[in-house]
């Protein structure tokens, strides 16, 4: 079974219709993981028993017309709470840890019968833009092996790439979903901060992170979305606003005409390649052409966003992996006499060293004496940058432009290096730190790799962002395209 | 090296972090921290006066729950997951602090 | 020389609230190790706090009861630091935006009244408890999440009596609001105290010396008086204070160095990202304010201005807000203020004495104490008669029931008195005789015999009336 050339609507018919049962379909998914990912190595853990338990009882009860999702596996990132199912964040701090709860998201999907299938690899705590600090798998981009899926969550990215599953839930922090969903060619939504419950997503930068789809198609991407969206009573910071079904609408009736778009002179930089750049000016001559205005915009403080948000995010980092102490749960160091050994000890053989340059990052930035030099600093830019996003979007419907500065490159080549690796999110930390909403969709393609177009909207507008992401995609034949097994495009 | 941090200082964040720089790693941590802290120093550059700060994006205020007790029952499972337990307690080695006296 | 003392007290309350400050779990004490725990108090990796607003608004009470203005906009923040029993490494508190600020108390010391500055309150989270064993420690999070109020004074308090009068009056107020029970025995309450002395005349505060181990209202005055004495030795002998930690040694009532501090601790305070703000308006402190209950100093003024009891009285009255209601419900169910708060002063007082428990917890009500009272001033009981129906209606029992089924009831009327008086004198012309005579123990002879006669039930008041004005007529 492989998803490359399904969509959610047909696989729900085809269940439906008994023409395939969930069993069917789950044993078939899961032999496909198995032969795919001795490649790809996407997956961490698989669910298989608890999944194929969940498919036979649907058989069983006949899957429900009304919902879209039953029976149909989802692959979830490995930093999100799944009870009963070992979830690592794909640290040696949590390789052996079960947890005894489950994220909101994953209840929701449950509780519409989707059926968790495994959990995905990830760059360490989701540090990292190449899964690449991951401490027990490197995961490769579907359509060329020997280049980085992206990150942090590339495992979910390369999963769906490489059709093992038709969506998967990502994490996106500061371009976490947007960056490896353009990567590997598929749509990432990082949605509005608030929009989706954190409740069960092992925190890294509390104020950024957002719980988000990745999939193959627009449309898939929208009713995941509205699927995992909504208030929680566990998370006071989500929204009561209320959630529309994104899917709804988009069909032959949806259109970008009279839509303004802008389009960011700073996302277009010197630092951005020019393979990535041409594809992002081609698609802005593609809206044009379907009836929208695309025009020249400024985000002046821009070039301060990397700075800011590695500030921003480091700090809470260091705070949130507190916690991660060797005491209550999670790995404990051996030979330890003292109770500062558990935690020195448990600390600094359990976190990789990317986790442990940001918690030291953060450390430092909210210390005596330089807590307002650094922090409040940060903190006072993001609020100069949520001006800038406003002042373009009282005018403008959304924001175009590239995910990444270049396509995925080659694995190994950045990971000691945290400076390039730092400086490659400056087109995405934007984005999360004034908190609105932002989605990668596939815009071409280079050398074959493929190329995301970055698409940001006001806040609790993804609604209109998937709409001009559909109308795109239906009238551009990039999705069509799909990577060879094997990798070799 | 920009020197925004020395190994000095480097020492005393990895301490207050509780993580343990080997004299081998501390150049390297030293290097890495110094360059991006001296990316950090680029905000220096705009000008924040009277420029409040923001520390969260989120649309809700006053979100609060009643006061309203409701024990989830998890002390089994939690103690179960805890590296070390004695008689439902969390074990740990000795805490040597005479702030604990009372 | 002389000396200026400063003392700083760090009051930490614990809030009477059903549910945790971040957290659903139960607040409730004596339970086995861990078993008021969820995910959230161990600290899981994804869980998120939320806020107890039951919390919030017992700390806008604190506020009000402590003169503080209420900070309209607040947020949490982190305070980071690792130790077993604070299972995040940080504590949720508020270090930017307390929730009440420059507040203020009024204590009397040597009948002078002085007005105490508070520097601040603000709410925020318990940590868990540590027992140490050897080589090694065990770990409760019960008590993890229990909401807290932290209340910082001003430098204001110049004397280790001041200090106590003042925690006596923070702790009145509090317990008052009813938000706490403000027990220093059962943890409720904690005290961390700082002590600094200056010469006279010099305008910059002395180093603080920390005192720990102050388990009792009376061991921290008694600990400061100490630790004054021996900072102004070590300054007359030429030494320095250096910046340290003491404890309180109760046995010998001195203090003894612990640590010498190096530094300020580096706790990294950041705003919580993971709660919303909150913002406290008008409205909401007007509604919390009308459901205040009123202050001890108000009823102490009513007591003695509008009921005429003694300042003594009134103060006894206010120590607790249970008492205080008491009495005001009973003087409300029409007992005479007076023998109202002479009776709860009295043998309510000795009987909860006697017995080891708090008014809250006896069968003695309002009702029926007022209705005792009553009894006895519309002369129905003798005060004599009242000590039985005392005694029943500690048990719970009415006492216009108990002294009817017991005969406890005093006659009188006259019509029934007068026969019996004309009956004893006509039987005891001597009497009568020893009375015209100036003969005073006459009168008690002839009262005597009529309480025999009555068998002690005779309104001892009616009878003195009636035998004077029958003796006279003979």
């Amino acid at each position: 079974m492989t998803y490359l050339n399904q969509d959610l609507a047909d696989l729900h018919q085809a269940l439906s219709d008994k023409k395939m049962s969930a069993t069917e379909l789950t044993q078939d998914t899961l032999a496909n993981i198995k032969k795919m990912d001795s490649e790809v190595d996407a997956f961490l853990t698989l669910n298989e028993e608890a999944a194929l338990a969940q498919a036979k009882q649907l058989d069983d009860q006949g899957i429900d017309k009304d919902n879209p999702l039953a029976g149909i596996p989802v692959a979830i990132k490995d930093n999100i709470m799944t009870n009963g199912l070992r979830t690592t964040a794909a640290s040696r701090m949590l390789e052996n840890f079960t947890p005894i709860y489950s994220a909101t998201v994953v209840n929701k999907l449950a509780n519409l019968d989707a059926i968790t299938i495994g959990k995905t690899n990830m760059d360490e705590f989701a540090m990292g833009g190449s899964t690449e600090t991951s401490a027990f798998k490197t995961t490769k981009n579907a359509w060329d092996h020997t280049k980085v899926p992206g990150g942090s969550s590339g495992g979910s990215a390369a999963a769906v790439a490489s059709g093992e599953v038709l969506a998967a839930l990502g994490s996106d922090t500061g371009g976490s979903i947007r960056q490896p969903a353009a990567f590997n060619g598929v749509v990432g939504m990082k949605p509005t901060y608030g929009r989706v419950s954190r409740w069960g997503l092992i925190a890294f930068g509390s104020s950024l992170d957002q719980i988000g789809v990745l999939t193959r198609g627009v449309k898939d991407n929208a009713t995941y979305l509205s699927a995992i969206s909504g208030h929680d009573i566990h998370d006071m910071t989500s929204s009561t606003n209320d959630v529309p079904n994104f899917a709804a609408g988009l069909d032959e009736s949806a259109s970008v005409k009279g839509m303004k778009i802008g389009l960011p002179k700073e996302f277009l930089g010197d630092g951005v390649a020019e393979d990535v750049k041409q594809a992002i000016l081609n698609a802005a001559e593609t809206y044009r052409q379907l009836g929208a205005t695309v025009e020249e915009v400024s985000l002046p403080h821009n070039e301060f966003g990397v700075a800011a948000y590695y500030i921003i995010s480091s700090s809470e980092a260091s705070s949130n992996l507190q916690r991660f102490d060797g005491i209550r749960y999670g790995f404990r160091a051996d030979d330890v006499k003292t109770l500062d050994d558990v935690y020195v000890k448990t600390r600094t053989q359990g976190f990789g060293d990317e986790v442990k340059r940001r918690i030291m990052l953060g450390t430092f930035s909210l210390s005596a004496g330089f807590y307002d030099a650094y922090f409040k600093k940060a903190a006072q830019v993001r609020t100069l940058m949520i001006q800038d996003f406003k002042a373009i979007l009282k005018d403008y419907d959304m924001i175009l432009g590239p995910v990444a500065p270049t396509t995925a490159y080659d694995l190994g080549s950045e990971v000691s290096d945290p400076m390039t690796m730092y400086m490659n999110d400056i087109l995405t930390v934007p984005v999360n730190l004034v908190g609105l909403p932002g989605m990668s969709v596939p815009a071409g393609f280079s050398q074959g790799l493929p190329v995301g177009m970055q698409l940001i909207g006001r806040p609790f507008d993804e609604g209109t962002l998937y709409k001009a992401a559909y109308t795109f995609e239906q009238n551009t034949d990039f999705h069509l395209k799909t990577p060879k097994v094997g990798g070799q495009n | 090296m920009a020197n925004q941090i020395d190994r000095d200082q480097v020492q005393h964040v990895a301490s207050l972090a509780k993580l343990e720089v080997n004299d081998a790693q501390l150049d390297y941590f030293t290097d890495q921290l110094d360059q991006t802290i001296g990316l950090f120093e680029t905000l220096s550059a705009v000008d924040t006066t009277n420029v409040p700060a923001t520390s969260s994006v989120t649309d809700q205020l006053n979100t609060m729950r009643e006061d309203v007790a409701d024990n989830w029952g998890e002390q089994a499972a939690l103690l179960k997951n805890a590296p070390e337990t004695q008689d439902d307690y969390i074990k740990v080695p000795a805490i040597i602090d005479e702030s604990e006296a009372n | 020389m002389n000396f200026v003392t400063t003392i700083g007290l760090e009051v930490h309350v614990e809030l009477k609230t059903n549910s945790k400050i971040f957290s659903p779990s139960p607040v409730e004490f004596g339970d086995d190790p861990n078993a008021n725990t969820n995910v959230i108090d161990w600290g899981y990796p994804g869980v998120l706090p939320t806020t107890n607003k039951g919390v919030v608004e017992s700390g806008i009470m604190a506020a009000l009861a402590l003169h503080a203005t209420v900070t309209p906009d607040e947020h949490f923040d982190r305070k980071n630091y690792f130790y077993p029993d604070n299972p995040k490494a940080y504590q949720i508190t508020q270090a930017e935006t307390p929730i009440g600020h420059d507040g203020w108390i009024e204590v009397e010391v040597d009948g002078q009244t002085k007005k105490i500055g508070i520097e601040e309150m603000h709410i925020e989270e318990d940590a868990g408890k540590n027992s140490h064993f050897g080589n090694y420690s065990l770990v409760d999070l019960n008590r993890q999440g229990t909401p807290l109020i932290e209340i910082v004074s001003k430098p204001d308090i110049a004397s280790p009596d001041e200090a106590y009068a003042y925690l006596e009056a923070l702790r009145q107020r509090i317990q008052f609001t009813g938000i706490s029970d403000v027990k220093m025995e059962e943890g409720s309450m904690r005290v961390d105290v700082n002590i600094s002395i200056r010469p006279l005349g010099s305008d910059t505060y002395g180093t603080k010396v920390e005192l720990k181990n102050l388990n009792s209202f009376n061991y921290v005055r008694k600990g400061l008086a100490y630790e004054e004495k021996r900072q102004q030795q070590v300054l007359m002998s030429g030494g320095r204070i250096q910046q340290e930690t003491r404890r309180y040694d109760e046995a010998t009532g001195t203090t003894i160095l612990m640590r010498v501090k190096e530094g300020a601790d580096d706790y990294r305070y950041f705003p919580e990202p993971d709660l919303p703000a909150l913002h406290i308006g008008d409205d909401w402190i007007q509604e919390l304010a009308a459901t205040m209950p009123e202050m001890p100093g108000k009823r102490r003024d009513r007591y003695v201005k509008d009921m005429g009891l003694t300042d003594y009285d009134a103060m006894v009255l206010t120590q607790t807000k249970e008492m205080s209601d008491f009495f005001d419900e009973t003087v409300a169910q029409g007992a005479d203020a007076k023998m109202a708060s002479n009776y709860l002063q009295g043998d309510v007082n000795a009987f909860l004495n006697d017995n080891h428990v708090d008014l809250q917890q006896t069968d003695l009500t309002p009702a029926h104490l007022a209705g005792m009272i009553r009894l006895i001033s519309d002369g129905t009981i003798s005060t004599k008669m009242a000590k039985k129906v005392f005694k029943a209606i500690t048990k719970g029992e009415d006492p216009k029931e108990y002294a009817e089924k017991n005969d406890l009831v005093q006659i009188s009327d006259p019509a029934v008195l007068q026969p019996i008086i004309d009956d004893i004198l006509a039987n005891n012309a001597q009497s009568i005789e020893d009375f015209k005579n100036g003969k005073d123990r006459a009168v008690g002879f002839l009262v005597g015999q009529i309480m025999k006669q009555t068998h002690g039930k005779a309104d001892p008041k009616v009878v003195n009336q009636l035998l004077m004005a029958s003796l006279k007529q003979q």
